[in-house]
């Protein structure tokens, strides 16, 4: 007897989409989340836009992720909060611990949403010294939505991309006004529409600019920007380091489960299964950062393979592996490319870039490109490839032919 | 907090230990246990906030230690008294054992002296291997590797745990720690020293200088003048993910130099791998930063010594200082004014050293009080690998901190009790709580609104609107 029929570690979008539509479907499902609280990062943006694609209106986080957990309870998922994961076991059999204890649960399957953390401000090596008032986007959207909290009046926001504005909106909502945002590369991550909020908020964007070190002993007093060699000392009480998001894959990391060194995140097919069988993955694990709202639809897409593999019917595991034949491709999901099927959820192969890249996105067997897009890309933004039917056996790799 | 005035304590204490460190928590055990009315007068608003709280968490043997020196002596004292008071304070052992790896011929050419010392130190259950047998042992070790010998007794520790302990020993059994007590000046009259400090005037028949990077001022605050000079040496360190701890079982140290230890490669007690520490000559005692260029410096290092490590990510990187003087030994004298005991220059070796500095300061001071026949004897929690961590028990209240397993019960605990955390960072020696992977991603908040109006230095500004 098992406990569930199948188990989704994680209550993000991702994670509640696909109980939701498992339970739809006569599935006995149950989340574990390990916060107090089901509804993942959705919980702590307290801004627009959440909720167009699922619920068809426009919704703040927090609204949104409440939305998602009455509908996954409406339909009969069982959601137990403040339950960790502490290992993954072959075949479908976990290890949880909550107030009661330790305790082993099994499940037909297994669905892993486990989501992303942004890279920390230790993993990117900046120096200086480790006052209080440096933190990330989910750290300070936690602190203002969730606890009604100041971390700091005049911070500097280091990133670009997306989650940078919604900082850029965090503070807004706090009363924060940050005194620059700081961008290594040579221009804005995100896309224009981001950009104009900045401007709008007469916060300045310095751009192939990085901070070198962090002053205080116990507050942040200041930071040492470097501009092309040229070091510049501002006075500041708060840094917030957002974005490079990666996989939080720490419960893969420690299982038997194959992990793909380029993503961070898992190694799955194209109906997201692992290297065990009875094991899942769906959202930001898989690649990095993309909306709630396609987290949603990629949950759900996969929920209804596992309803097939419950049934029986999905194709043996196999298929050929993926490549990466170029060096500005950082990652691309799925990495086991096998023939499609009627309730495949990747028929789109995702791709994300290291460094800009212009031309042709190729994906290339036994010399002879099977399928091909144009690619005028940066990394951070979506990219994405659609898959034949059928790939084919043998060496897979994904190229990009440059244009000049 | 168990600030109380001073002043209450009638006819004085017998011991003032200046300074929170891992030695002045360690003499303040002693000197208790040995039956005295101890105070500790720390000036921070918690315990290891100076050299203490950075350091690589290695118990050291002594087998590279100057021979025939104090330092050495203290540190082989203090390594079995580790042995012998561990399991009852509840402090971890992980018993790792040390390879010293020689990468060049010279190095190689320096193998048989350090062997010779560290027979010479006592530590005779060394024994040579060749670069094959240092592979064998260690299959991550890069194929340059071409000798070494093998240090069985070399440890890892938790960094804090030990002060910890050896602090809460002293309180549990009557002493008293005053923080936010800064010494400002001494004066002795009566066979009595009248200590000004920023929490009010205490009164000590012996006081003892433990004050690390600030043991020559001090001497100066209370004798008038100081006999050394503090030489603050920064190290810095690079922390690697809990995936990289596989990588090697022993610790894997260099050749030393005149100058340094060397980078090591080890694990640490808490599961991570650790890459340092850097050995950097500056002037400033309270500021310890890091810079990108040396800590990728750090990460090349560890990559030449263990290739696979290229592939984990860094989860933390810290700086700290070691209280170094213009010599390279202990400055510990008990001859510089009446009933006043320097403890100075402990510079790398604090950890390892601490209870047997203790036990030597004990036998200077000479002192006839009568040892506590019955003493107690507190439990540390363990929050190491080595045994049962507070997740894998019942009724903890769930996991606060995903990334160390940090569970709301093991935060309570930390706020509470005879000696609660005074500042995030000495919640975080405590507990690990945002020590892991995330840095404070995911429990930042649930810290925030748990330690709210409970830590003498917030996490954050007290709200204004």
């Amino acid at each position: 007897m098992t406990d569930a029929e199948v188990i989704v570690i994680g209550s993000g979008p991702a994670g509640l989409g696909a109980a939701t539509e498992l339970a739809r479907h006569g599935q006995r499902v149950t989340v574990l989340e390990r916060e107090a609280e089901a509804g993942g990062i959705p919980r702590h943006c307290g801004h627009y836009p959440f909720g167009m694609r699922e619920f068809r209106r426009l919704l703040r986080g927090p609204d949104y992720a409440a939305r998602l957990r009455d509908a996954a309870v409406a339909a009969g998922v069982t959601i137990r909060t403040r339950t960790s994961v502490t290992a993954l076991l072959p075949g479908g059999q976990i290890e949880v611990t909550d107030d009661t204890g330790p305790a082993t649960l099994s499940a037909r399957a297994v669905l892993l949403a486990t989501g992303v953390r942004e890279t920390s401000r230790a993993a990117r090596l900046i120096g200086g010294e480790k006052p209080g008032g440096v933190m990330s986007t989910g750290a300070l959207q936690g602190l203002v939505y969730l606890n009604g909290q100041r971390p700091f009046r005049r911070p500097v926001i280091l990133g670009s991309e997306l989650v940078a504005f919604s900082a850029l909106l965090t503070c807004r909502h706090a009363g924060i006004r940050p005194l620059a945002m700081i961008e290594p590369a040579a221009r804005i991550t995100a896309r224009s529409p981001a950009a104009w909020l900045a401007r709008l908020m007469g916060v300045p964007v310095r751009l192939e600019t990085d901070i070198a070190a962090i002053h205080g002993r116990t507050r942040v007093e200041g930071v040492t920007l470097v501009t092309g060699g040229r070091r510049v000392e501002m006075p500041t009480d708060g840094v917030i380091v957002s974005g490079g998001f990666r996989p939080d894959a720490a419960l893969l990391r420690g299982s038997h489960l194959e992990v793909d060194p380029a993503s961070g995140g898992p190694v799955i097919d194209r109906w997201g299964r692992l290297s065990d069988p009875a094991y899942f993955a769906a959202g930001n694990l898989l690649r990095g950062v993309e909306t709630a709202g396609w987290c949603w639809s990629e949950g759900r897409r996969t929920a209804r393979a596992i309803l097939a593999a419950l049934a029986g019917e999905l194709p043996a595991t196999g298929g050929g592996r993926l490549v990466l034949s170029h060096p500005a491709l950082r990652l691309a999901v799925p990495q086991i490319l096998g023939p499609a099927g009627g309730a495949c959820p990747h028929d789109r192969l995702q791709v994300r870039l290291d460094v800009p890249a212009k031309g042709r996105l190729c994906l290339v067997r036994d010399g002879r490109t099977i399928a091909a897009a144009r690619l005028d890309g940066l990394p951070e933004r979506r990219l994405s490839l659609p898959l034949p039917a059928d790939p084919g056996a043998g060496a897979l790799s994904l190229t990009i032919e440059e244009r000049a | 907090m168990q600030n109380r005035d001073p002043a209450e304590v009638p006819g004085g204490y017998d011991v003032a230990v200046i300074g929170a460190g891992v030695v002045g928590c360690a003499l303040a055990r002693a000197f208790t246990l040995a039956g005295a009315k101890v105070v500790v007068l720390e000036k921070a608003v918690d315990v290891l906030d100076g050299a203490s709280k950075a350091n690589s968490a290695i118990l050291h043997t002594g087998f590279d230690a100057p021979e025939g020196s104090l330092e050495l002596a203290c540190i082989r004292e203090g390594y079995a008294l580790y042995h012998e008071v561990r399991d009852r304070l509840g402090l971890p052992l992980v018993r790792a054992g040390a390879m010293v790896l020689a990468w060049t011929e010279e190095e190689v050419a320096g193998l048989p002296a350090l062997m010779e010392q560290a027979m010479a130190n006592g530590v005779t259950d060394i024994h040579p291997v060749s670069g094959a047998e240092a592979r064998a042992l260690e299959p991550e070790l890069s194929a340059r590797v071409l000798a070494g010998f093998r240090v069985p007794g070399e440890h890892l520790v938790d960094p804090w745990s030990a002060a910890h302990g050896y602090l809460l020993q002293a309180l549990a059994n009557g002493a008293v720690l005053l923080r936010q007590a800064e010494v400002l000046g001494g004066r002795r009259s009566g066979g009595e020293w009248q200590l000004a400090t920023t929490a009010g005037t205490v009164t000590a028949g012996l006081v003892i200088n433990a004050a690390g990077l600030w043991g020559d001022e001090v001497d100066r605050r209370v004798t008038g003048e100081s006999w050394f000079t503090i030489k603050p040496r920064k190290g810095q360190f690079v922390v690697y993910d809990k995936t990289a701890a596989a990588l090697a079982g022993h610790i894997l140290l260099p050749v030393p130099t005149k100058i340094t230890k060397g980078i090591v490669v080890c694990r640490t007690a808490f599961g991570n791998l650790l890459v340092g520490p850097t050995a950097e000559e500056q002037e400033d005692r309270e500021h310890a930063a890091v810079d990108r260029d040396t800590l990728q410096a750090l990460m090349r290092r560890g990559t030449e010594i263990l290739p696979a490590l290229a592939g984990h990510e860094v989860t933390a990187v810290y700086a700290g200082l070691r209280p170094g003087t213009e010599e390279k030994h202990y400055r510990i004298r008990a001859d510089l004014a009446p009933g006043y005991i320097c403890v100075g220059g402990i510079r790398s070796t604090g950890l390892s050293a601490a209870l047997g500095i203790a036990a030597h300061v004990l036998r200077l001071a000479g002192r006839g009080e009568r040892p506590l026949s019955d003493p107690v004897w507190p439990r540390m929690p363990n929050i190491s690998v080595d045994g049962t961590r507070d997740w894998q028990c019942p009724g903890h209240g769930g996991i606060l901190c995903h990334c160390e397993l940090v569970t709301r019960r093991e935060v309570e605990a930390a706020l509470s009790g005879p000696m609660p955390a005074g500042s995030l960072a000495g919640l975080k020696r405590r507990t690990r709580v945002t020590m892991g992977r995330c840095q404070g991603f995911y429990c930042s908040a649930e810290l925030a609104r748990l330690t709210e109006g409970r830590l003498t230095q917030p996490m954050l500004e007290p709200r204004h609107d």
